[in-house]
């Protein structure tokens, strides 16, 4: 991780009070966007079937035909624009960059302050089911001193977030931002949870250890132990230890590590990660300009979340909240703010901004505050609980989950809010009802 | 939305005038000619003109992918000034034929020369190109008098499309690696009534002339190359200076250049979709090849400089075929199998036949990698020439035509 730009601070607000630089916003496509978005899906040129009866080469005709027709018929996006603009949804100017968030403040005294950051191809869409459980626990099976306080923000690049202008916008520094960002809407204790690239920013978050932040919560590991990374890249990820003693070490190891290790592998052999990382502006060229093109680029993501978006559109069998509507809401959203370029940016900046640190050899400072993981069946690698350990000597809570997959939010939002009542009990009792009153756990 | 299986059909007539070889060939061989249809070009120049762009990258350079100055320039080329109806016409005075090998329809130029005793040749296109990187060597190979070279350096010139490329038809069934398609070369080359021939390619092309030079089928007598194809297999030696760099440049293609390569050797479904829907898509993906040539179609568009054959035209050619024939997910494909095809193998402990042909390199210095002599020698232990020459980059043939026929000259001089 590369050193954060230091970022300009607003003014501090009275504690619990909002910064005067934070704007209400809301958002209404014109007619002529989705208009236009309608006519290019009926005009949509397709390729010829696949040769195989599976996924193995890329999305299937049939899955992407089914979602091409709904969306330029039956899809309404103006339904997620309501419901979005009925929420608490503002815009704050940090260090040169509008970012969009979503702010919804539990009714409940000492609800705890928690900032969830959504994923690629993800967006706070994702989020929206959470929403209820967390601010509202006792209408959702919980208890009020479950209560969060909750703030959504889109990663820069994203939904309604502006795209930075200039290079540096590792997640490292959308850390960095964040923390401004709870700032200034007055809370002085906080946890922060996310995965995929919400966990990139989130593990920063906890490496940086801000003022205030208590603990955080990952349901995807986005660093690993040394070894894991020598086992898959050789010796260059760690000096003296050679790809093969790695690749022994790991797979001497239980089972559960040499399944983790291969699908580890098999992850960074992907073709929307190698291009993301290395040619975002190439691939923005070719997904702005096509919303099947796009639909593609997002569906093949991972093939469990595929698998299930794939059922919602052939059979109407969705899994949990990854129904059709939403999957579209999100992919309308990348589409209305035209954001499939930027988006993909962050992993070049990721990518960058991990080459720097390997070519200076400097470490990352380990996560000092408390850190929580839970594990989803469906997730891309099942982490090993010995990994988590090893990346986070912190780790306070470790949980694997009977269901959900990459989009653990989106699709068992219930589950996913009882694990974050979970994991942050424990994080609760030394301040509860002390709003304001500032509290650093660790130094 | 086009339903699958309704992409616009090119137009099958063949243009009045066009007599070709077919009769002294096989009957299953057709003449054959494209016409694009009024209707086809008009809905490109509307896509393109209608194009919603992507922001501008965050860098001055092409280090984030093809910068959005340069793409716009090309489009806005495209939707006005440039004219299919030229290569058209230029195709069209060539040669066409189509003729089903294994199940499949293969379209290939033939250009026979006019002198007796020209050695039968077949070039190669690769990715992203098409026949239309060969059409500038077809006059220099196959009439060289005319272009400062000898009788005795004359080629019958054989240029096919590699099936699910432009106008040769999308495999239907899996299994079409470059050994099949070396495989329906040979066939081809025995229904053209050739039992004397050599075979030349680069990038996608070199991997199918490597697996002809390994069949080694009846009448083959040679094969020349320009990428070094066994060596992307990796276990390279880094013993010199020349092994060093060339290794270095692999590792920066590895590291910063191959997204294209991963994606297409395992989703070229998925990058499909893009490619057949949207022209300023389609031209994105080709252009962001390897930096080299990007930098020299970018000079030749932004800056009006192209260099040799990669002109604006004609790298708008090459990207207008691929949209015509919507082709863009069937090229992609070809990577796939041959993914698959080695994937099988290595899983069967298999490995390669040996070439025992003789073999001709020439390393171009643009190339992605510069292959020393000592990785080409322990590729092929049968180099009967190699060169290295002071211009050119991947798309030899297409840049430097001159230069790559005096290459193809010399190289089979001792095979005749």
């Amino acid at each position: 991780m590369t050193q954060p730009t230091p970022i300009q601070p607003a003014p501090t607000p009275p504690p619990g009070m909002t910064s005067p630089d934070v704007r209400p916003f809301s958002y209404t496509a014109s007619d002529d966007a989705l208009a236009n978005l309608r006519q290019r899906l009926v005009a949509s040129r397709l390729p010829d079937k696949e040769l195989v009866a599976d996924a193995s080469q890329g999305v299937q005709l049939a899955t992407l035909h089914a979602l091409t027709r709904y969306w330029g018929t039956e899809y309404d996006w103006r339904k997620i624009e309501a419901r979005l603009n009925a929420l608490p949804q503002f815009k704050t100017e940090i260090d040169g960059v509008d970012i969009h968030f979503i702010h919804v403040r539990s009714k409940h005294d000492g609800a705890l302050p928690l900032i969830i950051t959504h994923g690629w191809p993800g967006s706070v869409i994702e989020m929206l089911e959470v929403i209820g459980p967390l601010t509202d626990p006792t209408a959702h099976g919980g208890s009020a001193e479950d209560a969060f306080h909750l703030v959504i923000p889109s990663l820069p690049g994203y939904g309604f977030s502006d795209a930075p202008k200039e290079v540096g916008w590792d997640p490292s520094h959308v850390a960095s931002a964040w923390a401004e960002l709870i700032r200034r809407l007055g809370y002085t204790r906080y946890v922060a949870q996310g995965g995929d690239q919400g966990a990139g920013v989130t593990d920063a978050m906890a490496r940086q250890s801000p003022n205030g932040l208590l603990g955080v919560h990952f349901n995807f590991l986005s660093s690993f132990p040394t070894e894991v990374l020598a086992a898959i890249f050789g010796g260059e990820f760690a000096q003296g230890l050679f790809k093969r003693v790695a690749v022994a070490v790991v797979a001497s190891r239980a089972e559960k590590e040499h399944a983790a290790l291969a699908a580890v592998e098999a992850l960074f052999m992907r073709g929307y990660l190698a291009e993301m990382n290395t040619r975002p502006q190439t691939i923005g060229s070719t997904l702005t300009d096509s919303p099947v093109g796009q639909a593609s680029w997002m569906l093949d993501h991972d093939t469990d979340s595929y698998e299930k978006i794939s059922r919602a559109f052939l059979k109407g069998q969705p899994s949990g909240g990854l129904t059709r509507d939403h999957i579209l809401d999100n992919m309308s959203l990348y589409w209305l703010t035209n954001t499939a370029t930027s988006a993909a940016r962050l992993y070049w900046e990721n990518a960058q901004s991990i080459a720097a640190a390997i070519a200076s050899g400097k470490k990352a400072p380990e996560a000092s505050v408390p850190v929580a993981f839970t594990v989803f069946p469906g997730e891309i690698f099942q982490a090993p609980r010995s990994w988590v350990e090893k990346v986070y000597p912190h780790l306070t809570y470790f949980h694997e989950a009977d269901k959900g997959g990459h989009f653990a939010a989106w699709e068992e939002p219930q589950l996913f809010s009882e694990e974050l009542r979970a994991a942050f009990r424990s994080l609760r009792q030394s301040g509860q009802g002390k709003v304001g009153n500032e509290q650093r756990m660790h130094s | 939305m086009t339903q699958p299986g309704m992409t616009p059909e090119p137009s099958m007539t063949p243009p009045p005038g066009v007599q070709g070889q077919a009769a002294m060939t096989h009957p299953d061989v057709r003449p054959f000619s494209f016409t694009a249809s009024d209707e086809a070009l008009a809905d490109l120049r509307r896509r393109v003109a209608a194009t919603i762009w992507p922001e501008k990258e965050t860098v001055a350079d092409q280090s984030q992918g093809v910068p959005l100055a340069m793409i716009r320039e090309l489009a806005r080329y495209w939707a006005t000034d440039y004219d299919w109806r030229k290569v058209e016409a230029q195709l069209h005075a060539l040669s066409q034929f189509k003729t089903e090998i294994d199940g499949l329809d293969i379209h290939f130029i033939h250009a026979r020369s006019q002198h007796d005793g020209a050695l039968p040749l077949i070039v190669n296109h690769g990715w992203p190109g098409s026949v239309i990187e060969l059409l500038e060597v077809v006059g220099p190979l196959t009439d060289p008098t005319a272009h400062g070279g000898r009788a005795a350096d004359a080629f019958d010139l054989v240029l096919p499309s590699i099936p699910g490329y432009g106008f040769s038809g999308e495999p239907t069934e899996l299994g079409w690696n470059v050994g099949r398609v070396a495989s329906a070369w040979a066939e081809l080359m025995r229904r053209l009534g050739y039992t004397r021939y050599v075979a030349q390619g680069g990038d996608v092309g070199a991997a199918v002339t490597d697996a002809l030079g390994r069949q080694a089928p009846e009448g083959l007598l040679g094969i020349h190359t320009n990428l070094l194809v066994p060596v992307l297999r990796g276990g390279q030696t880094a013993d010199s200076k020349e092994e060093r760099a060339a290794l270095a440049a692999l590792d920066t293609f590895r590291t910063s250049g191959n997204g294209y390569l991963i994606e297409q050797n395992t989703r070229p479904q998925t990058i499909g979709y893009a490619l057949l829907d949207s022209p300023v898509a389609l031209a994105a993906w080709l252009l962001d090849h390897d930096t080299d040539s990007y930098y020299k179609i970018s000079h030749a568009f932004v800056d009006g400089q192209p260099t040799g054959g990669l002109t604006r035209d004609h790298i708008l050619d090459n990207i207008t075929l691929y949209w015509l024939t919507g082709t863009g997910a069937s090229a992609a494909r070809s990577y796939w199998e041959n993914t698959r095809a080695a994937a099988l193998a290595a899983a069967a402990g298999q490995p390669p036949r040996q070439v025992s042909l003789p073999v001709g390199f020439t390393t171009f210095p643009d190339e992605l990698f510069q292959a020393p002599r000592s990785w080409v020698e322990k590729a092929y232990p049968t180099l009967t020439y190699f060169n290295e020459v002071d211009r050119g980059g991947h798309f030899a043939a297409w840049e430097q035509p001159e230069l790559f026929s005096t290459e193809m000259r010399a190289a089979f001089r001792s095979l005749r």
